[in-house]
């Protein structure tokens, strides 16, 4: 069974690159534009990882990773940040929120690809 | 400093000129010859009493004889000592006047180092505010980031991909040009922030305020004579020190209209340096005024004032008052008593601490303010003028500079040990 990645990131193009990279390497691949109904997309959804940007618009990345954490359901649900440099004081409470990696930005295609395969344990 | 501005020195001159033998002065002066030999030649420090009973046989003032070291200097040793006290074994603080006396250059230069040293630390501190906490800053740079972390992984995508469809290549390469543009409008954003910054033109005066207190006091504080014209660039570097002296500037041209020549002079003739007076016959605001003393060419008063915070916005500095440049100020100082007291006039005679106490009278008065109406907060905004003492002010209000260089040792109002009595 093809394994559900959910990519929770509000800039379209980056958003863009990672869905084709990752659908190329045979996950599929669902988009949310924004922090507010992330929640809900994960219960219908059911990905196999989140794909979570710390900056959005709306929200945190860290609200909604606390908020997966606090859910039985989700507690235990693979999570890969993305952050920038310099979000130190925030990866740092991202760790103690449960996060499962960090990816830096600007990554090269094949990291991103590696970190959702060890996350996958493909 | 020469020789010939010495205690001793300046004592011996007076003595000379006036014909007097050496035994018949330390006779009168209640001394032993052989001291006053010793202290003539500065071989023994002379102050207080001695240096007064000395001061009234020669007939002079005893500050006429003070040797010259400002009190300025005093309080930028003790800082550095202070500094110094804290990252490890403190040098010998109570001798920093011996140290000012024997080795003036090495004393100026010491202070210098201390100044320099607050300064870059300031700006290191300014600097690292800007870097995680400034929401432009950080906007601009994740705006960057997002640029290049989109064109990093659009160029990886149409660079290993052999197989690409032509809809998707055609969809990648406009997300390119997207992103393009985008990273030159964040680079652009990003410089110019920056260059506004205005460090790399001022790399000694990191703080806004003293930029534009350094900038004031090279007009001689005569902000009206500017004519209400823009800050340039060429005035001071920094975007920030622009905006304040330009919001000073404005505040200056309004007074003078407010308080026009002659009949600002005419009053501050007739009633001297009290605002509320001059207020009263001229129909102007009371800080108004305070800000027109002070702000006279060639005027000697000083000037401080606050906003509510008891945050020190403006200080026109006074020989013999110091002004602490970093930390808080003594408490104890009218300027914050207004604060309590608004639209009331206070007046106290103050004297600094040292081993020749300086006094002032200080003239303070507070002024609210409603800018947002019935529904909007109040703001206050407190000022003290700083002028000379008559020679019979009687009893005096010891204050200090800031706690930290401050020798008293009782003082109700202290917030944390003096370096100087530890």
């Amino acid at each position: 069974m093809t394994k559900r990645v959910l990519l929770i990131e509000d800039e379209a193009n980056i958003a863009e690159a990672i869905r084709f990279i990752l659908s190329r390497d045979g996950w599929q691949v669902r988009v949310l534009g924004q922090g507010a109904g992330a929640q809900a997309m994960v219960a219908q959804y059911q990905p196999d990882v989140v794909i979570l940007d710390l900056m959005l618009p709306d929200m945190s990345g860290l609200e909604i990773l606390t908020a997966l954490r606090a859910d039985a359901a989700t507690a235990g649900l693979p999570v890969l940040m993305l952050t920038a440099k310099g979000q130190g004081r925030d990866r740092e409470a991202a760790l103690r929120a449960g996060v499962s990696a960090f990816m830096t930005k600007p990554f090269a295609n094949a990291d991103i690809r590696a970190a959702v395969r060890d996350l996958l344990g493909a | 400093m020469s020789l010939a501005a010495l205690t001793g020195s300046r004592l011996r001159a007076a003595r000379t000129a006036l014909g007097l033998r050496q035994g018949d002065v330390a006779a009168r002066a209640d001394i032993s010859a052989s001291y006053l030999n010793l202290i003539e030649h500065n071989r023994r420090k002379v102050e207080g009493a001695v240096l007064q009973r000395l001061a009234d046989v020669l007939g002079q003032p005893a500050a006429s004889f003070h040797d010259g070291i400002s009190g300025a200097l005093l309080e930028d040793l003790r800082g550095a000592a202070a500094a110094a006290s804290e990252a490890g074994p403190a040098p010998e603080i109570a001798r920093t006047e011996d140290f000012a006396h024997r080795f003036p250059g090495w004393a100026g230069l010491l202070a210098d180092l201390h100044r320099q040293n607050a300064q870059l630390a300031r700006s290191l501190s300014a600097l690292n505010d800007r870097m995680t906490q400034d929401p432009h800053l950080s906007a601009s740079l994740h705006e960057v980031i997002s640029a290049v972390t989109s064109l990093r992984s659009t160029t990886g995508i149409l660079v290993e991909t052999d197989d690409l469809e032509p809809e998707w290549r055609a969809r990648f390469y406009g997300n390119l040009a997207q992103d393009s543009d985008r990273l030159a409008v964040g680079a652009r954003a990003l410089v110019g922030y920056l260059d506004g910054f205005g460090l790399a033109d001022s790399p000694g005066i990191a703080v806004p305020q003293e930029e534009v207190e350094a900038w004031m006091a090279a007009l001689d504080w005569h902000l009206a004579g500017q004519g209400g014209r823009r800050v340039a660039k060429a005035d001071l570097p920094s975007a920030a020190a622009r905006q304040l002296a330009q919001g000073w500037l404005d505040v200056a041209s309004r007074d003078a209209a407010a308080l026009p020549d002659p009949a600002f002079s005419t009053a501050f003739a007739r009633y001297g340096p009290d605002p509320v007076r001059i207020s009263a016959d001229l129909g102007s605001d009371v800080l108004a005024v305070m800000r027109r003393i002070a702000m006279q060419p060639h005027s000697a008063v000083g000037l401080a004032i606050c906003d509510a915070s008891g945050t020190i916005l403006l200080r026109k500095p006074v020989d013999g008052f110091a002004v602490p440049r970093f930390g808080a100020a003594c408490p104890l100082w009218p300027l914050f008593t207004a604060l309590a007291r608004p639209m009331t006039p206070i007046e106290v005679v103050i004297e600094t601490p040292g081993p020749v106490p300086q006094r002032f009278v200080a003239r303070a008065f507070c002024q609210p303010s409603h800018p947002g109406g019935f529904h909007g907060p109040e703001l206050r905004q407190s000022a003290m003028l700083i002028l000379p003492a008559p020679a019979d002010s009687g009893t005096a209000q010891p204050v200090g500079s800031t706690c930290r260089t401050c020798p008293r040792t009782v003082c109700p109002a202290r917030r944390e040990p003096s370096i100087l009595t530890a």
